[in-house]
């Protein structure tokens, strides 16, 4: 087993194309097991395990112990193989020259956990049940615009209508995991509900399924069949869910009863303290989440056509620009960094903050009270006797809205304090999160609403790519009554040249064109101040002493589990 | 005692139930949120699989229409599923009343194997030192929250101490008695925390209740007969006194079940209050549903009990 090992590891990083100078974890196990038990803890535990039907990472994760994409994402965001023998490339063959099709070849001999071979019809199976709408799959955004076709047994070939720049969505990452098509075929569509494998998964993984209690506990023993050598090398995997971050982050840093925790959302003060425990260490890692600031361009305090912030209207003091210069000046997010994110996030001068190659280096920010005043001094904006500036009548009074969150509340204040010195009112107002977060057509508090001055809140484009996040400025996709709030256009700013320019970039196959084109489209709107960037923020997870992980921040935190092992 | 007592008041429980099913089912239905807010965030979840996920749970019908659905699969015994982890509610339920059960049970075993000793020692000798000390500590007990209490414990047993795990688990290696050890060390600060709140009211009440009795005739009687002081105790004042006791703890287990609630989310315990609690975090409405009714269930089931009990423990009372 021992002379298997390396020349599969160089296999591996051969294959990982610019991933392999970047590619940290070396496995050092030499045999499949011995490891003991695995012991994570989800703050919140998965609720099913069915990859396609997954609400959010809790339950990706816990779909990953046993179903595998064809590749998945490392944390630098390169692709590396796990149930393809090799990342297409134009090289290999692999993707089409004009850009509108990729062949994915599958590695031979992989069972499922029951015996049955893996081969291209699962992969196509996956795509036929995930893209069709009555099985309400939520990963039916990466297949139901494309075809898939089977070349042969062990080969699968997607097929785009038009070039596509970004073609590694299909089968790979949390949307990417095979499903089994002998056990899901009967329960395809409406149905889809009452397939028994939604609760017994069956899948490639290197855990086999042994109990699964929706909300509380996932196991998993090793599978002695895994198709990489000498992996896994723990014995069984226990993920608990339920409790609090702070909780969690004890029990793997003070106490050492887990190995690893997830999603620290803890102040970083509170994780050092953790960390003296000396049981554990903190990891971070890069992700797309931008912790941001929008401004309205429309007015949310008039109703139009039964709709406030109609783009019909124009924000009555926000759309003058100097008034946004002013308020970017504002924002002091070097204090927000170091006071309040620590470790766990970097202001940041641009939306599109990562992956690194999309990131402008033509942006800066500053923090300069006595600039903004003399910008809003020069643009005629000038203080009343309640020491609130205004012009011709309007007053510089703003809501200031965010999600029930401490460090947002945190934030907020930095932001007020800073605005009331510069002669501007801050109004702040905190919504609870699962109001906020949520698509009710009929609570105007929802984000997508939008129904204030500014507001605050983290996304990020969940795949190294910004092609679809980047639709949150596109002017068709408009938030508003019309479609029920569910536009990705939030702020509503609306730019003839900027559409032009995004489909564009979504048309343009040389990546080091497309990266600049989306560098452009990001300083567009942040010169433009429709966002203030404040904090990149990173994923955040406890970690065992010894344990040796890898999570990304563009996949599952589980997507090299079978490498994980400890380091006596 | 009789049948047609039983039988009334079961009667009385069905519109008392269909009146509580009915008011949590509205409240749930006006309260703002739902259950897939997390696809919400997600950029790379098209809009319509959303709308096409309310429409397939019908979220998007009249609240009436979605009760009198609820209402007439509730009377045909189907639960309904969880819009979150699409299981049925039933089988979501019945995997977590164990662990609910043998917490709270334990507890009320322990609050009972200490109220009963305190409180009768206590009012043998009413305002001597023990009772001032059994007073002090009954009122601190019942003081303290339960989600208060369940920290200290963490922080002193297992974080300085590290004796205790503060993580509840159902999976635990090995079988037999180092199994058995196991269950019953991550159960002590649970079981704990529950029994110690419950058993401090208790002392009141049994103490109060043994004074109460101590001092009538017959035990008085009793005394110069010339039985020894722990006989009279023991046969002749506690048999009488426990009658109001028996009857409040019955009358007691919702309280207890709410303590449950907190107490379950601080340690993990995986029982239906934490069930509870994460279904409300995700407005999960078929599961607040089940999981509420439940409780009331509960609660109209030992109030029953409750009356029952007395009725049975003390002839004199007639019940109709």
């Amino acid at each position: 087993m021992a002379g298997l090992a390396a020349p599969f590891a160089t296999q591996l990083l051969s294959l990982g194309g610019v991933a392999q100078a970047q590619t940290k974890s070396v496995y050092k196990p030499t045999k499949r097991g011995g490891g003991g038990p695995l012991k994570v803890l989800w703050w919140q535990g998965p609720t099913l395990l069915n990859p396609h039907f997954a609400t959010g990472t809790k339950d990706q994760d816990g779909s990953r112990l046993f179903y595998e994409p064809l590749a998945g994402w490392d944390p630098e965001g390169n692709l590396v193989p796990v149930l393809a023998t090799e990342i297409p490339t134009r090289e290999n063959g692999g993707l089409a020259a004009d850009g509108k099709s990729v062949t994915w070849r599958i590695k031979q001999g992989v069972k499922w956990h029951d015996g049955q071979p893996l081969t291209a019809d699962d992969a196509v199976f996956t795509w036929a049940f995930s893209r069709d709408p009555a099985t309400a799959a939520v990963t039916s955004g990466s297949y139901k615009d494309v075809k898939v076709e089977k070349v042969d047994d062990f080969t699968v070939r997607v097929l785009f209508d038009s070039p596509k720049p970004f073609w590694a969505d299909a089968f790979v990452g949390v949307n990417g995991m095979i499903v089994p098509k002998h056990l899901f075929e009967p329960f395809m569509g409406a149905k889809s509900r009452e397939a028994p494998t939604n609760l017994k998964p069956v899948g490639t993984g290197p855990y086999l399924f042994k109990e699964f209690k929706p909300g509380d506990l996932v196991t998993g023993v090793i599978n002695p069949n895994y198709h990489m050598p000498n992996r896994p090398y723990f014995d069984s995997i226990e993920m608990k869910g339920g409790g609090d971050a702070v909780s969690a982050a004890r029990a793997v840093l003070q106490t050492g009863e887990y190995d690893f925790a997830w999603n620290m959302q803890v102040e970083d003060e509170v994780l050092l303290r953790l960390e003296k425990g000396g049981k554990g260490r903190v990891h971070i890692n890069l992700s797309g989440s931008m912790e941001h600031i929008q401004i309205n361009t429309t007015d949310p305090w008039t109703e139009v056509d039964g709709e406030r912030a109609s783009i019909k209207t124009v924000h009555p003091t926000l759309s003058d620009k100097a008034v946004r210069d002013a308020l970017a000046l504002l924002v002091d997010r070097d204090s927000v960094q170091k006071y309040i994110y620590g470790r766990t996030g970097v202001a940041a001068a641009n939306y599109l903050h990562n992956p690194e190659k999309f990131r402008s280096k033509a942006t800066s920010y500053e923090f300069n009270i006595d600039k903004a005043i003399d910008l809003l001094e020069k643009a005629g904006w000038k203080k009343g006797a309640d020491g609130i500036r205004e012009k011709g009548g309007k007053k510089l009074k703003y809501v200031f809205q965010t999600s029930i969150n401490q460090p947002r509340q945190k934030t907020q204040a930095i932001v007020k304090q800073a605005c009331q010195k510069a002669g501007i009112e801050i109004e702040i107002k905190s919504v609870t999160a699962s109001v906020f977060f949520s698509s009710d057509v009929a609570n105007p508090d929802t984000y997508p609403h939008f129904y204030c001055d500014l507001q605050m809140y983290t996304t990020g484009p969940s795949f190294p790519d910004p092609g679809v996040w980047m639709q949150s400025f596109l002017s068709r996709e408009v938030s508003q009554k019309e479609n029920k709030w569910q536009g990705r256009n939030i702020t509503r700013w609306r730019s003839k040249e900027w559409d032009e320019l995004y489909f564009k970039a979504e048309d343009e196959l040389d990546p080091i064109k497309r990266a600049s084109m989306h560098m452009k489209l990001n300083d567009m709107v942040v010169n433009d101040r429709v966002v203030i960037p404040v904090i990149a923020r990173s994923g955040v997870s406890a970690v065992a002493a010894k344990l040796q992980v890898n999570p990304s921040g563009w996949d599952s935190n589980f997507w090299d589990l079978h490498n994980w092992f400890m380091d006596v | 005692m009789s049948r047609d007592f039983l039988l009334r008041r079961l009667l009385i429980a069905i519109p008392s139930l269909f009146g509580i099913s009915l008011v949590l089912f509205v409240v749930l239905a006006l309260a703002p949120g739902d259950p897939f807010g997390e696809l919400v965030t997600n950029p790379n979840v098209p809009p319509e699989v959303r709308l096409a996920l309310r429409a397939k749970f019908g979220l998007d019908d009249p609240i009436w229409i979605r009760y009198v659905r609820w209402l007439f699969a509730m009377l045909q015994g189907d639960w309904g599923f969880s819009f979150v982890s699409r299981v049925n509610v039933d089988t979501l339920i019945l995997q977590r009343l164990p662990t609910t059960m043998a917490v709270i049970g334990a507890s009320q075993v322990l609050a009972i194997m200490i109220a009963i000793p305190v409180g009768v020692l206590a009012a043998a000798k009413p305002y001597s030192l023990f009772d001032q000390i059994a007073n002090t500590f009954a009122f601190i007990g019942f003081s303290l929250p339960t989600f208060f209490t369940g920290l200290l414990l963490i922080l002193v047993f297992s974080v300085q101490l590290n004796w205790l795990p503060f993580v509840f688990t159902t999976e635990i290696r090995g079988s037999g008695w180092p199994w058995l050890w196991e269950y019953v060390r991550q159960s002590i600060m649970p079981v704990t925390v529950l029994g110690l709140f419950q058993g401090a009211s208790l002392v009141r009440y049994v103490r109060s209740s043994v004074l109460e009795v101590i001092k009538l005739d017959y035990v008085t009687t009793a005394r110069s007969k010339g039985i020894g002081e722990r006989k009279v105790l023991v046969l002749h004042v506690v048999r009488n006194a426990l009658i109001p006791v028996v009857t409040l703890v019955a009358l007691q287990m919702p309280i207890v079940f709410g303590g449950a609630i907190v107490t379950e989310q601080i340690f993990r315990v995986p029982g239906i209050g934490s069930l509870l609690i994460s279904a409300m975090l995700a407005n999960d409405t078929p599961v607040i549903m089940g999981v509420t009714f439940v409780f009331s269930c509960l609660v109209v089931l030992f109030n029953l009990i409750a009356d029952v009990l007395y009725g049975w423990l003390d002839p004199r009372i007639a019940l109709r």
